[in-house]
């Protein structure tokens, strides 16, 4: 066995593959560079699509993924609602009877999907995840209340799921206030993120 | 004497969920862990561990939220995490730092403080299991005889590959609970997400899960849920849409309350589906 794959593993940035030269390295490779997880090893038995609790709501299953990037069909993987609706629960990577960590090559993909600005599959997901890191980015902790309320307004959606809301709220389980980091600007710093500045 | 209370200082990272939306898990832990006499010492000015958002949006920004934790955890005790989430990331960011001595090199100059790579990072249950099952039960107040629970670890408490080479914590909870004297019932949809950020946007697609979830703990014969995640604990609670209603328990809620805590009914107020029948059954039973 190879040393452990930290989940967070792509640091320092990789260099940047100037313009044209991007064809150069298959999709295969890149994504099995940067998950560290061996795609390749696929022979399509379907056991991460049957086992996926949420595979009902994809567009591909996770094998179509794999096989998608085996094919280099980049526009289409990173375009796909697939990796946008994958939790990371890690089902089908206990399932995989070839060791094949699925759930690292989703994020992957979603990374590269956000790197490459390409049209997002399941854009009210990356909306959601947009409303979390603007409150982390404020407080530095996740504060319930006005993550929902900015994805509402994102979204459009108001009276979705009012009444789980006003329930919480009577229930005292979202908090009015949120809970906040004194060391702001530590905070600030991380938020740097080099994907947000050439964008 | 002061060995034996070094063993019993633990550095603790409660996390967003455990400090807002489930208060109630954050008390009875404290609540627990004073009545055993375990130390934990909230770690200073720790920020979100980065969650599936910053993972999903900047690799930097995960590993860097993540990391801060880590500058903030002294050497010489556990860093103890109840959010498996919470944990898997801490974990996670530390091995990547182990690997990357010029990351961490740069992130502790931006800091000013070095970042522990040591540090050993656990869940509270294995805090537990360590003191030693004898010793809890010789700490039990109210028994749990008779409560049937399935025990719901949540995904990454065991499951993500990348810990195969690091400690795991299936088969805790029934160890801990079933040693205060509860019933584990194995044959329900134990191992089934509870849809995570799914049930903030797109509810219609976690709910028959969840459904799913319930029934089957009903059909098992089950009194209660126990989550070791607080995500898991509103999602089951939130997103169940049918009749059959059983009650989702933090692990500390359950753990607390065998140990004597009087002071549930202040955490039970903060639940969506009210436990104070299966408390009620369990207390007229004793």
């Amino acid at each position: 066995m190879s040393q452990p794959y930290p989940l967070i593993q792509e640091v320092p940035l990789p260099e940047v593959v100037p313009a044209g030269k991007k064809e150069a390295v298959s999709l295969a490779a890149q994504v099995k560079e940067r998950s560290g997880t061996e795609l390749a090893r696929c022979y399509q038995c379907r056991a991460c699509g049957n086992g996926c609790p949420f595979v009902a709501a994809m567009d591909y299953t996770p094998n179509q993924v794999i096989r998608l990037v085996q094919f280099g069909m980049r526009e289409e993987v990173l375009g796909c609602k697939t990796i946008w609706v994958c939790v990371g629960c890690h089902t089908c990577s206990s399932q995989c009877p070839m060791g094949i960590d699925i759930a690292a090559i989703m994020d992957t993909l979603r990374l590269m999907a956000m790197e490459e600005g390409v049209a997002i599959g399941k854009p009210n997901i990356l909306d959601f995840h947009e409303e979390v890191l603007r409150s982390l980015e404020k407080y530095g902790r996740a504060h319930k209340l006005s993550i929902m309320l900015g994805y509402k307004k994102q979204t459009g959606r108001w009276l979705s799921d009012l009444d789980v809301g006003l329930k919480m709220l009577a229930r005292r389980k979202l908090e009015l206030r949120p809970s906040r980091v004194q060391a702001g600007e530590e905070i600030a710093q991380l938020f740097k993120c080099y994907w947000r500045e050439s964008a | 004497m002061s060995d034996l209370q070094k063993t019993m200082d633990f550095s603790y990272f409660p996390g967003c969920s455990l400090a807002t939306t489930a208060a109630e898990s954050n008390r009875s832990l404290m609540h627990a862990a004073r009545t055993l006499g375990f130390n934990l010492i909230e770690l200073p000015d720790w920020n979100c561990c980065g969650s599936s958002s910053a993972q999903t949006m900047c690799r930097n920004l995960s590993l860097g939220m993540a990391a801060r934790n880590l500058s903030l955890a002294p050497a010489g005790r556990p860093l103890v995490a109840m959010c498996p989430r919470c944990l898997h990331y801490l974990r996670s960011a530390q091995t990547c730092l182990k690997h990357n001595p010029e990351t961490r090199r740069e992130l502790e100059e931006q800091w000013g403080r070095p970042i522990n790579v040591e540090v050993e990072i656990i869940h509270f249950m294995e805090v537990l299991v360590r003191y030693g099952l004898g010793k809890l039960q010789a700490n039990i107040k109210r028994s749990l005889k008779g409560l049937k629970f399935v025990p719901y670890y949540g995904c990454t408490l065991f499951r993500p590959p990348r810990l195969q080479q690091e400690k795991y914590f299936e088969g805790e909870m029934e160890d801990i609970l079933v040693a205060l004297g509860a019933e584990a019932i194995p044959n329900a949809l134990k191992y089934r997400c509870c849809g995570s950020f799914l049930s903030a946007t797109d509810p219609e697609i976690v709910s028959p899960l969840v459904n799913e979830i319930i029934d089957s703990a009903a059909a098992a014969g089950a009194d209660c849920l126990v989550t070791a995640c607080a995500m898991c604990q509103l999602n089951l609670e939130i997103r169940n849409t049918r009749k059959t209603k059983i009650p989702i328990f933090h692990f500390s809620e359950i753990l607390a309350l065998a140990l004597g805590a009087e002071d549930y009914e202040e955490w039970f107020v903060r639940h969506l589906v009210d436990p104070l029948p299966v408390i009620k059954k369990l207390a007229n039973a004793a």
